[in-house]
């Protein structure tokens, strides 16, 4: 019988980092997962069609072939068999790394993460810890139909137990699927489906924030513009689109969506006096919401105006072709950073 | 249509404990031969002792020292039989009404009544030793089979089992019951179980009721087809013979341990007592159907057979002693149990460090030290 611990003998002799360089986001998250299964033989990936296929966006292509089915796990199409099953794997000392297909698949698997993984070392009065990952394509601007663009990030920031994070660059990408592997807590990972194709530099000697750090990428002085994941490429359009109109914005890239890093946010509106957070999600009762309230308490002085939200309709994801009026986009950004601009 | 032929169960005892097995207990009767006395004494001890424990865990709940209790009152033979039944070496992942395979691992049931308490959502570590692999209780229905699937796949991959020794090679058991059997985890468990062949056991103790509702609502075909259909060998045991729990399940835990893929266990018994101390059962059944299965009690049954082969009769007043005194022992104690501390809930929500326990940890220390005297 082939096991984890003689499969260990087919690891590739070469362990060391790829070589830095650019390459797209969803080549660094495969680069990462390949460097977590090269130097922790417990790191398992499992999910549908991740192995022969690669997974549906082809970001573990090549894994299964490289370390083996064992490792790698071509899964029954079950999301609260994976994840249920990814509990106890977790029990029996594995570090499983779940993929869901799409973001709109992951409900199935509701219970298991957040009645189940979310507790359970709290449940066991942390005798046992629960290192799981479960990765989430999420979001839209891919032209998919129904249930294939979601973004559901609200439901596990609202889960005590879970950690929530979203990289917006391959950079990020290549450290941060590394990092949450890592974690000895469970970690929703929502990646970027629309940013898997864009390159960006990849440093592979260190990770330049921990997973939990927020970042500023864009420096400003009238208004800070916060956002996660593909919204931060629509922040920074904005930002240069505000540029030619004389308004001057800071970007921050949350990063970590549970727990938040409120320094670089609250240093930067203490600057500029006013916020602005975009996001893919329908408005009510979300993370931004979330966000805008704490920035309010806690830097009510600095603040010469409102935090503004700029969000999704608090309607279903709508048929695809109207998928440009659903999601904010630079224009409905600017209007925003228009009204702070106006108190 | 006609209706399916119910399967022949596999029963060793008569209910009037005569060692009467049916033909379908036959593959079965070597390991009932291998019992010695002592081991036949210590199948009805446990009976006897925690139905006393599971008494007296029902009145406490009846005194208000308790927020709830599931008795296990009548399923003493299928838990008995199935946890003696698991090697040393054996994963057990209970439901909530397990409160005879707990202890018969080795888990103090004061850990249950933490959890009944408003004490702990857990109540002991299974990474103890001391407790016999017993994982805690999951209180959503179901959730469990797929914790112990997982657990039974990282066996395989580890090579934890299926090397043909059977002092070492390990294997899970899940309990669940008949309302849990509708559950998709439970079906998405078995497709996994089956996919990987993990070394398991699937016992449905089948107590005819979830909560109010009868098991025909759950299936209209005898549950333990459901396994076969997974294509699990499956075997439906009478529940309340203890030796059939226990020979049965020792069969298709070594059979799942020795690489022969997952098994299931339908043990039909019944829940004499209510569902929780909530509960009214005499809403939705009639005392006939009680009576019928007062009739098949699994303690009178194993104690008339001992009597039968001719245990000193001072054997049931010892054990008897032994009952009243764990009882005793378990109201003593919890009279004695303490409160919590309060940031106690901010301690194992994660297990890496969380700037946001930290905060609120610190609020809570700071609020609380405002008060006149420094407490509420």
């Amino acid at each position: 019988m082939t096991t984890v611990s003689t499969s260990t003998d087919q690891k590739p002799a070469a362990t060391a980092a790829p070589a830095s360089g650019p390459m797209p986001l969803g080549r660094a998250l495969n680069a990462g997962m390949r460097q977590a299964l090269a130097t922790n033989d417990r790191v398992l990936l499992m999910g549908e069609d991740i192995g022969r296929l690669g997974g549906v966006f082809r970001v573990t292509e090549g894994l299964q072939a490289e370390f083996g089915e064992r490792r790698v796990l071509d899964t029954p199409l079950a999301e609260s068999g994976i994840v249920g099953t990814a509990i106890g794997l977790a029990m029996a000392g594995f570090r499983p790394v779940c993929e869901i297909q799409f973001d709109g698949f992951v409900f199935p698997a509701f219970d298991q993460i957040t009645s189940q993984l979310a507790k359970m070392t709290n449940r066991l009065e942390g005798a046992v810890p629960m290192p799981v990952v479960i990765r989430i394509p999420y979001g839209g601007h891919i032209g998919a139909i129904e249930h294939h663009q979601e973004s559901p990030e609200a439901y596990f920031t609202h889960t005590p137990g879970l950690r929530v994070v979203s990289p917006a660059t391959a950079g990020d990408a290549y450290w941060m699927i590394q990092e949450a592997i890592a974690s000895n807590d469970p970690v929703i990972f929502l990646e970027p489906k629309s940013a898997y194709w864009q390159k960006g530099e990849v440093d592979t000697t260190a990770p330049a924030l921990p997973l939990h750090a927020s970042r500023v990428v864009r420096r400003g002085t009238d208004v800070t513009l916060v956002g996660h994941g593909a919204m931060v490429g629509t922040l920074l359009q904005a930002a240069a689109l505000a540029e030619s109109e004389g308004t001057s914005c800071e970007v921050v890239d949350l990063r970590s969506l549970s727990p938040v890093d409120y320094g670089p946010i609250l240093d930067s509106v203490r600057r500029t006096g006013r916020m602005v957070y975009a996001q893919e999600a329908p408005g009510f009762t979300s993370l931004g919401s979330e966000i805008a309230a704490t920035v309010t308490e806690r830097a009510f002085f600095s603040l010469e105006a409102p935090v503004l939200r700029v969000s999704a309709f608090d309607t279903p994801f709508p048929p695809a072709k109207l998928e440009g009026t659903y999601l904010p986009d630079a224009d409905r950004i600017l209007e925003a950073v228009d009204r702070a601009l106006a108190y | 249509m006609t209706q399916p032929e119910e399967p022949e169960l596999v029963r060793i005892l008569a209910a009037d404990g005569s060692l009467a097995p049916n033909p379908a207990a036959e593959p079965y009767l070597d390991l009932v031969n291998g019992l010695a006395d002592s081991d036949l004494e210590m199948l009805y001890r446990d009976m006897v002792v925690i139905r006393a424990i599971d008494r007296q865990a029902t009145n406490l709940q009846r005194q208000g020292q308790l927020a709830l209790w599931p008795p296990s009152l009548g399923q003493e033979a299928a838990q008995v039989g199935s946890a003696r039944a698991a090697r040393p070496q054996d994963h057990l992942f209970p439901s909530y009404r397990e409160h005879v395979v707990t202890r018969i691992r080795g888990v103090d049931p004061i850990g249950i009544i933490k959890l009944m308490r408003g004490l702990s959502h857990g109540g002991w570590d299974p990474t103890d030793p001391a407790n016999g692999n017993t994982h805690i209780y999951t209180l959503v229905l179901g959730a469990q089979t797929l914790h112990a699937t997982g657990y039974g796949m990282g066996l395989v991959f580890d090579g934890r089992c299926g090397t043909g020794d059977l002092d070492r090679d390990e294997a899970v058991i899940v309990y669940y019951g008949d309302g849990a059997s509708s559950q998709g985890d439970v079906h998405e468990a078995m497709v996994f179980a089956a996919s990987y062949r993990t070394p398991e056991v699937f016992f449905l103790q089948n107590n005819h009721w979830a909560i109010s509702v009868p098991v025909a609502t759950q299936s209209r075909t005898p549950l333990v087809r459901r396994g076969e259909g997974y294509g699990m060998p499956s075997i439906r045991i009478d529940g309340n013979d203890v030796l059939a729990s226990y020979a049965v399940t020792r069969r298709a835990l070594d059979e799942a341990r020795s690489g022969e893929g997952p098994r299931a266990i339908e043990a039909m018994t019944y829940r004499v007592g209510a569902h929780t101390t909530s509960d009214d059962p005499t809403k939705y059944r009639t005392s006939e159907e009680e009576q019928s299965w007062a009739q098949r009690d699994p303690i009178v049954r194993m104690r008339a057979f001992l009597e039968n082969r001719g245990a000193p009769f001072t054997l049931f007043d010892e054990v008897d002693a032994e009952a009243a005194a764990a009882a005793d022992d378990l109201r003593v104690r919890t009279n004695e149990l303490g409160g919590l501390e309060r940031d106690s809930m901010f301690a194992h929500v994660y297990s890496d460090p969380h700037p946001l326990m930290d905060e609120q940890r610190r609020w809570l220390a700071d609020y609380e030290a405002s008060f006149e005297g420094g407490t509420r």
